[in-house]
């Protein structure tokens, strides 16, 4: 029988990520900038979260100091800050000095899974563990914390209160974005610098000023999704490589989702479902079969991707400057 | 200036026409130095260490022993002919960032001929089927998003990536089913004692045959691409698609074409990694390489004479890092920070190459400053 109340609340702790990932790529898509260093991008966000909360939890005197609030505040920002700077620096190399973007961001993302992976070890080598991890269960018992009384509410307790703060957010910033997008005048700006600089710039919309704040905000919101994974659903235990290829997957959800954020929200949940959709089916001792399910998540992506461009809508295809960069003397 | 109020900006930027490729190199080489610079000092404040001393370090990486030197050609091969695979597609601008995943399954459809073939036929015939099978199965691979582009202009980045992942799966599928022995998750060295498929090598080197072929490969991609009529199709599809229709060239077809050929040389490769080095099957057997290969063609600008030295660049300060890492203590992931600046630099740098800067009163003619 296959377990719907242990699979759901599973396939959304493994969607958060990816939903934040995917909002933050689309609010940096709709400024016309395909940003491939997103899974650095989200390693660095991590790793920094992790950064913060270790020196905190090291700065106490005796762990019975430890405060939830401070923590969480800390690799809070410490978790934006790093991927500030990382979406400061694509901007910088993108739009300030017109570079290709996909070079940029390849080269992000070699440098993002090094940085956290480098930091990573040398914290683990500094809190003298002798198992390749570095555990941060204090801080992460106050990322994971929810209303207690959600234990007591059954299936409904656990399918819709049992998930720390930042998976709300995460549906919360998902939507906001969505509006922002659609329904105010900055996201028009936004979605007229992506779709044509030129005749933004013209309508005097400061094309580079939309691009710096929307791929700093994408790639903090990003981060976001690192730092979720760290603390909420790996229970602040970081060890190297474990993050993986979500990055990658979160950009293929921005198609999935068709530049949608808050259709985000449910895709995401869908794809953190098929993510792990390998561990229900049952397979018996075929192992090798598990090896195939675990496609169906880029499968299902080209599909969408495929049917998206036959079906040509004009509201679903992808901001139409999508990869280019915009110099203003060049027409 | 008549009026007070209105001031010219601070500086402005026009493109340049085509800068000669000494100045254009020299820009280059500025920024590798400067990037060395930095990375020289980031090493120094981890381990305390002479900077020189980490400079020494990165050139005996690659060039203290013979055996390093034959790696380091080796790797350099592989990049290069990686490299060599992409750089028609990126001409038209399709951007084939479906490498890895095209060569993984030419290193698959290999790894199939010498597991299934070994006790049928005998070495000669399924080293001619490695051969065929493994650039079939690359050609596959990047034709399906080439078709889905022409037909329907599909985003080839995005596709490309994912198969990619589809390859993968697909390898770690047949990896268990292949597995020796059982439950190990893992194929091992293949027709070990027989040597069934193992591509010959050369004058008794193991990396010799590798580097011939990329050699060679590198010659006749120049000449394709410079003095051929399809490279000149490759060229108009790229600069333009409506000038190309407008002369009469079949875009889609030209599309199709030029993908099979470098999803088919990418196979090649994987031919290389598992028939000729490696002797085994892992996923991880393409070390990123589709990637990086991204980055020589594209530093080269889609030259391959110019990304003979690109590749060369890559690898050796990739090496250096890795090395850096190991003498001085450092995780191994730094190297992939080492690589990370450089390449940031470098990237950089190409504004200085394409564009001037031109200061508000003493109209400077070269744009001096750097990243």
């Amino acid at each position: 029988m296959f377990d719907f109340l242990s699979f759901l609340p599973r396939a959304v702790m493994q969607g958060i990520p990816l939903m934040y990932g995917s909002t933050g790529e689309t609010l940096t898509e709709k400024s016309g900038n395909l940003n491939l260093g997103i899974p650095g991008i989200m390693y660095v966000g991590a790793i920094s979260g992790v950064i913060g909360a270790f020196f905190y939890e090291a700065s106490l005197a005796s762990p019975a100091d430890f405060r939830a609030f401070p923590a969480v505040l800390i690799s809070l920002l410490c978790a934006l800050l790093g991927s500030l700077l990382m979406g400061l620096l694509y901007c910088f190399l993108t739009v300030t000095l017109r570079a290709n973007q996909n070079v940029t961001g390849l080269a992000m993302t070699t440098f993002g899974v090094g940085f956290g992976n480098f930091f990573g070890g040398s914290l683990i080598k500094l809190s003298g563990n002798s198992m390749p991890y570095l555990a941060l269960s204090a801080t992460s018992s106050a990322f994971r914390a929810y209303i207690p009384a959600a234990d007591n509410w059954g299936w409904f307790g656990k399918l819709f209160c049992s998930y720390g703060f930042l998976a709300y957010a995460a549906i919360i910033i998902a939507l906001v974005s969505s509006y922002v997008l659609n329904r105010t005048r900055a996201g028009l700006h936004l979605r007229a610098v992506g779709e044509s600089p030129n005749t933004a710039d013209a309508a005097g919309i400061s094309v580079t000023k939309h691009k710096y704040v929307a791929t700093c905000v994408g790639s903090m919101v990003a981060g976001l999704g690192g730092l979720y994974y760290v603390m909420d659903y790996s229970s602040g235990i970081w060890s190297n490589n474990a993050f993986g290829d979500r990055g990658w997957l979160a950009i293929a959800l921005v198609i999935f989702t068709i530049w949608r954020p808050n259709v985000g929200v449910l895709s995401s949940i869908l794809f953190g479902g098929l993510y792990i959709l390998h561990m229900y089916i049952p397979t018996g001792m075929n192992l090798a079969v598990k090896e195939l399910y675990k496609m169906i998540p880029y499968v299902v992506t080209i599909i969408v991707l495929v049917i998206t461009s036959m079906r040509r809508k004009r509201e679903n295809q992808p901001p139409a400057s999508l990869g280019l960069p915009y110099f203003r003397e060049e027409r | 200036m008549r009026n007070e109020t209105k001031r010219e900006p601070l500086f402005h930027i026009t493109k340049r026409s085509v800068l000669p490729w000494y100045k254009a190199w020299g820009i280059r080489g500025g920024a590798i130095v400067l990037a060395l610079i930095v990375c020289a000092l980031i090493t120094t404040l981890m381990t305390h260490q002479n900077p020189f001393e980490v400079f020494a370090t990165i050139f005996k990486a690659s060039f203290s022993t013979q055996r390093r030197t034959w790696v380091l050609f080796q790797n350099i091969a592989m990049l290069l002919s990686v490299s060599l695979a992409v750089v028609p597609a990126f001409r038209m601008r399709f951007w084939n960032l479906g490498a890895e995943g095209q060569m993984l399954v030419g290193g698959l459809a290999t790894a199939a001929c010498m597991i299934c073939l070994r006790d049928v036929f005998p070495n000669w015939l399924v080293i001619v089927c490695m051969v065929i099978s493994s650039i079939v199965a690359g050609a596959v691979w990047g034709v399906i998003p080439a078709l889905f582009k022409a037909k329907w202009n599909t985003n080839e980045t995005l596709f490309t990536l994912m198969m990619n992942y589809v390859a993968i799966q697909l390898v770690s599928y047949f990896i268990i089913v292949w597995e020796v022995p059982k439950g190990a998750g893992k194929i091992g060295i293949i027709n070990q004692s027989s040597q069934i498929g193992w591509l010959p090598s050369i004058g008794g080197q193991k990396y010799l045959l590798n580097i011939i072929i990329v050699a060679l490969l590198t010659v006749v991609m120049y000449i394709y691409l410079n003095y051929s009529k399809h490279g000149y199709e490759i060229s108009v599809v790229g600069e333009s698609e409506r000038t190309a229709k407008y002369v009469g060239i079949e875009v889609n077809k030209v599309i199709i074409r030029t993908m099979i050929l470098s999803g088919a040389l990418c196979g090649l490769t994987g031919l290389l990694l598992v028939g000729g080095t490696d002797h085994t099957l892992t996923t991880s057997i393409t070390g990123g390489r589709g990637f990086t290969a991204v980055m020589v063609a594209w530093l080269a600008k889609f030259n391959p004479i110019w990304m003979i030295a690109t590749s060369f660049l890559l690898v050796f300060l990739e090496r250096g890092a890795g090395d850096i890492s190991t003498n001085f203590g450092l995780n191994q992931s730094f190297s992939d920070i080492l690589s990370g600046i450089i390449l940031f630099f470098i990237i950089g740098s190409e504004f200085f190459i394409n564009y001037r800067v031109s200061f508000r009163h003493a109209s400077k003619q070269e744009g001096k400053a750097h990243v």
